[in-house]
C-alpha cells in the first residue's frame, strides 16, 4: 500500500528503532508537521511586518520634540529589550489574557477576543519592534547634519528632507542590523510553544511525546527547517541590500 | 520684479551690526556690509574668526542674536519669513560638498527644481544637463557622488545650487576639503560664474583667487571686520597689524 518512499522510512525504523521518521509514513503526523510549518511561516511573516512598522513608528516618535512621547518610547524599548521574550509571551497570554474581554458564540463557551496566536503576534512583534526602533534610530542618526543642511538650503521642507534624503539613506544603513534582528525574531517564534501556539516546535514536541522513538527525527527536521527558513530570509535580505547598494557609498 | 530689485545700486545682501553667540561664545560681534548685484566679495581671516557662521546666517542656516540681515530688502531673521522664498534666491555650496549620495550627479541637480519648485521634470532634465556641461562634467551625469573625485563632486554641488536659479551664491570654503590638484577646476568654475555676473559671497583661503576675482575683500578676525578694500589695495596697503600678520603667514 505504502509508496517506496514511506516504505523506506518504515523499514529504517524497524532496523534502527532510534530513527523513527514517523512523519514520512504516517499521514496524520505529516499533517501535524505541515500545520506547524504553516503556523510558523504565518507567525514569522506577520511578526516581521508588524515589528518593522513598530520600528519605523518608534524611530519617528523619537525624533519628536515632545519629551513625554520620547520617554514613553524609551520605556517601551527598555522593557522589551531587557526582559526575556519567553516571559513576555507568558505575561501577555496568562496575565493580560485574564483581562481581555470574551465573546460567546453559543451562549456557553467564553472565548477571549485575542487568541493565543494573537498574543504571540502582539508579544513577539513588540519584542522585535523594540530592537527595530533602536536600529532605525541609529540609521537616522548616522545621516550627517550637513547632508540635511544641504537639502534645507535647497528649499526642501523638513518632511521632504526626511522623505527623500534621510530615510532612504538611513534605511540602507539599517539593513544589516535589521537583517540580524529579523533572523532572531524568526527563531524566537518557537517560544510561542509556551502558550500552546501550534507552530512547528509545538507540533514536533507533540509528535515525539506521542511517539518517543521519533525524537531524533523530529529534532533533525526542526534543524533542517530552520536552517532553510532563516537561509531564505537571509538570502532575500542580502539581495535587497545589494539591490539598494549605491556605488561608492558605504562599504 | 519690483522697482527696488531692478535698481542695481540697491544691495542684494545687506548686513547691519550682526551679532551671533553660541552659548557664551560670541562669534560675530557686529558685522556690517553690503553686497550689490553682480559683486563678488571674499571673506578671509584666520580659523575661528566666524567666517562660516557669517555666511550661514545669510541663508538662515544659523539664526542671529541681534542686528539685521536683508536679502532683496527682506529681513532674513524675521520669524514670519518664508524660508523657502529665501532659499530660492540664495544658493549655497559647502566645504564638504554634501551631495545626496544615493542620487546620481544629474539627479542631484534635478531634485530641488522638481520637488521644491514643482517644475516640469523634462524641462528640468534639459537644464540640468546644460548645467552639468557648464561645470564640465559631461559624461558623468549617471555617476554617483561616491564615484566622483572631490573636485567633481564640488562642481556637481555648484550645478545643483545653480539649478534653483539663485540671485546670490554663497561659497563656504569650497576648496578646503579638496586635493590640491582639483582645487583649480573648482575655482575656474566659480570664476566663470563671477564673470557672468553672478553675485557671489565667498569664504576662502585661496588668496590668489580672491585677488583675481573679488571686487571687495573683507578680513575678519575675532568676530569683527578688521579691514576691507578692493584687492588692488587690500593686499598691498592694509595697515592693521592683524591683517598684515595674517597675510604674511598665508602669502
Amino acid at each position: 500500500m505504502l509508496g517506496s518512499f514511506s516504505q523506506f522510512f518504515l523499514d529504517l525504523y524497524e532496523s534502527n528503532p532510534k530513527w523513527n521518521f514517523i512523519y514520512f509514513y504516517d499521514p496524520k503526523q505529516a499533517d501535524r508537521v505541515l500545520e506547524g510549518l504553516w503556523t510558523t511561516l504565518e507567525l514569522s511573516v506577520v511578526c516581521v511586518i508588524f515589528s518593522v512598522v513598530i520600528g519605523v513608528a518608534g524611530a519617528w516618535l523619537q525624533t519628536l520634540p515632545n519629551r513625554l512621547v520620547r520617554m514613553v518610547v524609551q520605556g517601551y524599548i527598555q522593557f522589551f529589550r531587557n526582559t526575556p521574550p519567553l516571559i513576555q509571551l507568558m505575561f501577555f497570554y496568562f496575565a493580560l489574557g485574564q483581562f481581555t474581554p470574551t465573546y460567546s458564540p453559543d451562549g456557553w463557551l467564553e472565548i477571549p477576543i485575542i487568541s493565543n496566536v494573537g498574543w504571540a503576534i502582539i508579544s513577539l512583534s513588540f519584542f522585535a519592534g523594540a530592537f527595530n526602533v533602536e536600529i532605525f534610530r541609529a540609521g537616522i542618526e548616522a545621516i550627517p547634519e550637513s547632508t540635511k543642511e544641504a537639502s534645507e538650503s535647497l528649499g526642501f521642507s523638513r518632511l521632504q528632507t526626511y522623505r527623500y534624503i534621510v530615510l532612504p539613506l538611513a534605511f540602507r544603513v539599517s539593513l544589516p542590523a535589521l537583517n540580524n534582528n529579523l533572523v532572531n525574531l524568526v527563531k524566537t517564534t518557537t517560544q510561542a510553544l509556551v502558550i500552546a501556539v501550534p507552530e512547528l516546535l509545538y507540533q514536533m514536541v507533540s509528535i515525539y511525546n506521542d511517539y518517543s522513538t521519533s525524537m531524533n527525527a523530529c529534532m533533525l527536521l526542526l534543524f533542517v527547517v530552520y536552517i532553510v527558513l532563516v537561509g531564505i530570509l537571509v538570502f532575500g535580505m542580502q539581495r535587497w541590500e545589494r539591490a539598494m547598494n549605491i556605488p561608492g557609498y558605504g562599504s | 520684479m519690483s522697482e527696488n530689485e531692478m535698481n542695481s545700486e540697491q544691495p542684494i545682501v545687506s548686513l547691519k551690526d550682526v551679532h551671533k553667540s553660541f552659548g557664551d561664545l560670541e562669534v560675530l560681534k557686529g558685522i556690517s556690509f553690503d553686497v550689490k548685484k553682480g559683486e563678488v566679495i571674499c571673506i578671509i581671516g584666520p580659523s575661528g574668526s566666524g567666517k562660516s557662521t557669517l555666511i550661514r546666517c545669510i541663508n538662515a542656516l544659523n539664526d542671529i542674536n541681534s542686528g539685521s540681515i536683508k536679502v532683496h530688502g527682506r529681513e532674513v531673521h524675521d520669524p514670519k519669513l518664508d524660508k523657502l522664498e529665501l532659499r530660492k534666491k540664495v544658493g549655497m555650496v559647502f566645504q564638504q560638498f554634501n551631495l545626496f549620495p544615493h542620487k546620481t550627479a544629474l539627479e542631484n541637480v534635478m531634485m530641488a527644481p522638481v520637488l521644491v519648485l514643482k517644475q516640469n521634470k523634462e524641462e528640468v532634465r534639459k537644464r540640468a544637463e546644460d548645467l552639468i556641461r557648464k561645470v564640465r562634467l559631461q559624461g558623468k551625469e549617471d555617476s554617483y557622488p561616491g564615484e566622483l573625485s572631490g573636485g567633481q563632486q564640488q562642481r556637481v554641488a555648484i550645478a545643483r545650487s545653480l539649478a534653483m536659479n539663485p540671485d546670490v551664491m554663497l561659497f563656504d570654503e569650497v576648496t578646503s576639503a579638496l586635493d590640491p590638484e582639483t582645487v583649480k577646476e573648482v575655482l575656474v568654475t566659480i570664476k566663470e560664474l563671477a564673470q557672468e555676473g553672478m553675485t557671489c559671497i565667498l569664504v576662502t583661503h585661496e588668496m590668489g583667487f580672491a585677488k583675481e576675482v573679488a571686487d571687495h575683500i573683507y578680513f575678519t578676525d575675532n568676530g569683527v571686520i578688521v579691514e576691507h578694500g578692493p584687492p588692488s589695495t587690500f593686499f598691498t596697503e592694509s595697515s592693521d597689524p592683524r591683517t598684515r600678520e595674517f597675510l604674511s603667514q598665508i602669502l
